[in-house]
């Protein structure tokens, strides 16, 4: 089955080429990501596993209803995303414009929550310093972990949806010829959505009966 | 079949001036900073690096010039302790880690497998953005207020109770981190994609096989750094009591996370050094690396066991000493790839056809230098010798050995090298194996006497010391002044050879590789021609001096 | 080259260390007289015998010195591994003492009570085990002449153990970078005759030993208070606690050692014992280390179920 034609960046000379090059280099930068994560991860688990009552009643206090509310549109999100990917290589460009948007409009709706869950853990004095509100060891560290892995989190979401608004920006006309381009979004969207998988257990389902 | 024959090479002094390279394709100075031609990138980030080098050397200067003196006479404790800290950040990160790969490495790794062009050429060009980003924060946090953490930024003095720039330097270089991962993934995909007709895995020159070991360092041990340090960040900007022990944190958690970086690093800074040592002797011997698969296994085993062995950094931090074996075990393992490569270049000179050139003096000083350095690591891999040794100038002269006397002798060498292939231009062969010969005993005059000062039981990052080390410091100080020559000069007569010298044939060193095969300096898509290799790398041929034109491309002659 | 060698300890280290300095010595004057060989040998222009050399002749050669090299580090990695294990047990009747560091001095804590600044008086021959906290950054307590060196944390207590078997002062560095003053936290540990030591010991002012004032701070701190016949506040009975597993809310026990005991003086919270409210106040900021030092020597010292 021949694939579609494609415009070729330097120094590719044919589609298929190009295309195993651009995920190869973006698996690998996915590993990348995983060993940044994974540092973040072996904080959480040091800290659970030495102070794991205090982590463990920290833990119980995030939310577990905005946790699974962002959960759900971060996993349509990517629902959309391989849609549209796929619409792209086909072809169909309303059906992938459509999708890129769709996409778009559930990540920003996953930041617009994270935003009003911010503001209730701020209110519930869950951050870290002076005003926090359990003194017990290892509830800090849940929260230490918390904030930096979703900020974290927050600031990759955001990185993707720059990188899956460049593809709205291609022309109608060009766009079947960029499916590669589409594939590689589609794949860095796919890891935010894996990190928030693998975090919301982490976050969420700890300390609960 | 017929294949496209490289240009017949022409005489030493035959060459039109004006004729297209790299170099002439394009003069404005946008054609440089928005280009995407892999050797003009590899130009830039050389610029930056020498612009590192000799700030990360004045620092050291600076700290040879006060350890004269017991006392120290021109800086406050402060002070000192701020200069050792800029030594060592803008040394490791900024110098060391990108020096070979970011420039020889993208200058010639692409083209000695054949290919025109890297994998990602615009990602290539944005890391180089990414370095100078990362610079320029650096530069600015270690320059107007100072860090004085040590390069090693432990918690909690780095996250509760230094009052610097600590912020601004993390930032800095976590930046330039991405400019690593970057580099690593391109170089990676390019040699697995992008080699040339009939270049096998096994036909791979070792520089390259060192660029893709090194490269697969940088990309797994790099990420771990960036987290380290938005750890330390977050802690000292927003008080998240994560290695703080008064509210719950672990401070040896920064060790583990920082040193499992730290230590792969540097094998990302000596393994490059090892492919470059090995193009250089292969050529000036005139000979085969001698057990070319060993030497590409004793790679890869450094590249993985280089992760193994963090925890030799913290045999004194109160781990137990059943971990403390384990890893004093796989540091001594490691250390059998290193020996290995050692015999096998001095196997190489061999039944050679030696030339001491300036690149094979840096190379040969590279051999010695690197045996003492690692040797004496087998002190520091012994537990009951790394307590009384470690934190002492031993491993001050250790890791000096390794990366001054080894990484960065090879860095002149490769240098010295590919000048004629980047330059289109020799450099004054009298005044570069002076050169060499200069920086191996000043060198060995510097730093040996380092060995004996930890010893002693004379600890590292000291600013006053007591009155007994004073003799062995001045000494050190004194070999620190020829060192220094030894490196000014070769600045003067490479920068006199851009101007001066005489133009370059294709190949001044009758050379194998595939980068030998098309004009010094090269076209901007490297060759005129295809490439098809037809046999493994480094035919030379010893019975007699080696024909003008060996190749790759050729069949091997009979011995 | 090496430092007068004070301690049952050093001279191993010391064979150790030689040992390696010869196979050292030896691989790398190995190593350089082939490259001079070679190099004159072969280089170019000689009429030396030169051509190919057979890949079975080569594969051998490299296997060789591959597991040749294996084997030797492998005998350096069991030896200094064995020099290792024979330091790990302890001496039941060491003498123990307690370190302080801070940025940036040593403060030294005798048993019976002598305060030392920069400085550790020890009789010669015995056992000295030393129990380390930091108030601050990490230091590092080392002594060259007893080739030992131990990180010294905040909020644990780390060991350190020798003996020392000279008289005479030996410097006393800090060795993990501490700071603005790091080169100046030194001292000297002065190592007497047992006789010298207790005329210097009895020659200190004579306050009370670490118990002695722990008591004391055990009543002023308001321990007592809550922790002896309260009948207002159920708190667990301390009195023999010290070495006896203690069981937690949640499960398990854990070991009532100067780790625990300092945990439970400044984090009560963390380690709740079963069937205990967590209702004791912290002790951060108000009881320093050195307090926490007398009142674990004071709990240690107790014995019997009974208040005191």
């Amino acid at each position: 089955m021949t694939q579609p034609p494609a415009i070729l960046n330097e120094p590719w000379r044919t589609p298929e080429r190009q295309q195993v090059a651009m995920q190869f280099g973006i698996w690998l930068f996915l590993a990348t990501e995983a060993l940044f994560f994974g540092g973040l991860f072996l904080f959480y688990a040091v800290s659970r596993f030495t102070d794991s009552a205090g982590f463990e009643i920290g833990a119980r206090e995030a939310d577990i209803w905005f946790g699974t509310a962002n959960t759900a549109v971060l996993m349509t999100s990517s629902l959309t995303m391989a849609i549209g990917e796929r619409a792209t290589k086909e072809g169909l460009v309303p059906l992938a414009r459509l999708m890129v948007m769709a996409t778009l409009a559930l990540g920003a709706t996953f930041l617009v929550v994270k935003g009003f869950e911010y503001r209730s853990d701020i209110e519930k004095h869950l951050v870290p310093g002076p005003a926090f509100k359990y003194a017990i060891r290892g509830a800090a560290q849940f929260w230490a972990f918390y904030w930096t892995a979703t900020v974290v989190h927050a600031i990759h979401l955001t990185v993707g949806l720059g990188i899956v608004s460049r593809l709205l920006f291609i022309s109608k006309e060009d766009l079947p010829e960029r499916w590669t381009t589409a594939i590689g979004t589609a794949l860095y969207w796919h890891l935010v959505d894996i990190v928030w998988v693998i975090l919301y257990p982490l976050l969420y389902l700890v300390g609960r009966p | 079949m017929t294949v496209a024959q490289p240009p017949h090479e022409t005489t030493l002094l035959g060459r039109d001036l004006g004729e297209e390279s790299y170099l002439t394709d394009g003069t404005t100075l946008m054609s440089w900073l928005g280009t995407t031609d892999h050797k003009r990138i590899a130009i830039l980030y050389a610029v930056g690096i020498t612009f590192f080098f000799f700030l990360g050397g004045a620092a050291a200067t600076l700290i040879r010039l006060e350890l004269i003196s017991p006392a120290g006479r021109m800086l406050t404790n402060d002070e000192y302790n701020r200069t050792f800290t800029l030594h060592g950040i803008i040394m490791v990160w900024f110098f060391l880690v990108p020096s070979i790969p970011t420039t020889m490495g993208n200058f010639v790794l692409p083209m000695c497998i054949g290919a025109r062009e890297v994998a990602f050429p615009r990602i290539n060009l944005f890391s180089w953005y990414l370095f100078v980003v990362g610079g320029l924060l650096t530069f600015f946090a270690l320059l107007f207020g100072g860090v004085d953490t040590g390069w090693t930024f432990y918690t909690p003095f780095s996250t509760n109770y230094s009052n610097s720039n600590v912020l601004l330097a993390a930032a800095g270089i976590f930046v330039t981190g991405f400019s690593s991962i970057a580099t690593g993934i391109n170089f990676i995909t390019t040699i697995h994609m992008l080699r040339a007709k009939g270049m096998t895995w096994m036909r791979l020159p070792l520089f390259a096989w060192a660029m893709y070991a090194v490269s697969l360092v940088m990309v797994l041990a790099t990420p771990v750094l960036a987290i380290t340090l938005l750890l330390v960040f977050v802690e000292r900007a927003f008080g998240l009591p994560i290695f703080d022990p008064r509210f719950g944190g672990d401070p040896i958690l920064f060790q583990h996370l920082f040193w499992f970086y730290s230590h792969p690093a540097v094998y990302i800074m000596v393994l490059p050094a090892m492919g470059v040592v090995s193009e250089v002797i292969a050529c000036e011997a005139r000979r085969r690396v001698f057990g070319y698969e060993f030497m590409v296994y004793a790679m890869l085993m450094i590249a993985v066991v280089g992760f193994m062995v963090w925890g030799h950094h913290m045999f004194v931090s109160g781990e137990s000493q059943f971990a403390n074996l384990v890893f004093s075990f796989l540091s001594f393992v490691i250390a059998v790839p290193s020996a290995i490569k050692v015999f096998n270049w001095t196997g190489t000179l061999y039944r050679g056809q030696i030339r001491f050139s300036a690149p094979m003096l840096y190379a040969l000083g590279f051999v010695g230098l690197f045996t003492i350095g690692g040797l004496t690591g087998l002190f520091l891999a012994s537990v009951p010798l790394d307590i009384d040794l470690t934190d002492t100038y031993f491993v001050v002269a250790h890791f000096h050995y390794i990366m001054v006397g080894g990484s960065v002798s090879a860095f002149f060498a490769g240098l010295h090298f590919w000048w004629p292939k980047i330059t289109g231009r020799l450099y004054p062969e009298r005044f570069a194996q002076f050169a060499a010969i200069t920086m191996f005993f000043g060198f060995n005059f510097t730093f040996f006497p380092q060995f004996i000062l930890g010893i002693e039981g004379m600890p590292r990052r000291y600013h006053l010391y007591p009155q007994q080390f004073q003799a062995l410091n001045v000494t050190s100080s004194l070999g620190a002044v020829v060192l220094a020559f030894a490196y000014l000069f070769p600045l003067f007569y490479l920068a006199w050879s851009l101007f001066r010298g005489e133009r370059a044939p294709n190949n001044p060193w009758d050379a194998t590789g595939l980068e030998w095969q098309t004009r010094s300096p090269p076209p901007t898509r490297n060759f005129d021609f295809d490439p098809d290799v037809r046999a493994a790398p480094y035919g030379y041929h010893p019975e007699h001096n080696a024909p003008h034109e060996v190749s790759q491309t050729h069949e091997p002659q009979t011995p | 080259m090496l430092p007068i060698a004070a301690s049952t300890y050093a001279p191993r280290i010391d064979l150790l260390f030689w040992l390696m300095v010869a196979i050292s010595g030896a691989i790398i004057l190995l190593v350089t007289t082939l490259l001079v060989w070679f190099s004159f040998k072969y280089r170019r222009g000689t009429k030396a015998k030169r051509g190919a050399l057979m890949t079975r002749f080569t594969r051998e050669v490299e296997i060789t010195w591959t597991v040749a090299t294996f084997f030797t580090f492998v005998f350096l990695f069991w030896w200094g591994a064995s020099v290792l294990v024979a330091t790990v047990p302890i001496p039941r009747h060491a003498m123990e003492i307690h370190v302080v560091a801070k940025q940036w001095m040593w403060k030294v804590e005798h048993p019976d009570g002598q305060r030392e600044i920069d400085a550790l008086h020890l009789p010669l021959g015995v056992p000295i085990k030393l129990v380390m906290t930091s108030q601050d950054v990490i230091h590092s307590f080392f002594v060259p002449a007893f080739r030992v060196k131990q990180d010294v944390l905040p909020g644990r207590y780390t060991e350190l153990n020798f003996t020392p078997d000279k008289v005479g002062t030996f410097p006393l560095y800090c060795a993990e970078y501490c700071g603005t003053d790091h080169s100046r936290m030194t001292g000297g540990v002065v190592v007497m005759t047992p006789g010298a030591y207790a005329r210097w010991s009895q020659a200190q002012p004579q306050g009370d030993s670490l118990a002695d004032r722990g008591k004391r701070l055990f009543t002023q701190l308001g321990c007592a208070g809550c922790h002896v016949n309260s009948e207002t506040v159920d708190a667990p009975d301390l009195f023999g606690i010290y070495g006896k597993p203690q069981p937690m809310t949640g499960g398990g026990f854990k070991l009532a050692d100067e780790s625990y005991l300092r945990d439970s003086i400044m984090l009560p919270k963390q380690d709740v014992v079963a069937g205990y409210a967590p209702i004791m106040p912290s002790y951060q900021g108000v009881a320093s280390e050195e307090d926490v030092v007398e009142l674990i020597a004071y709990l240690k010292q107790s014995g019997g179920s009974t208040s005191r």
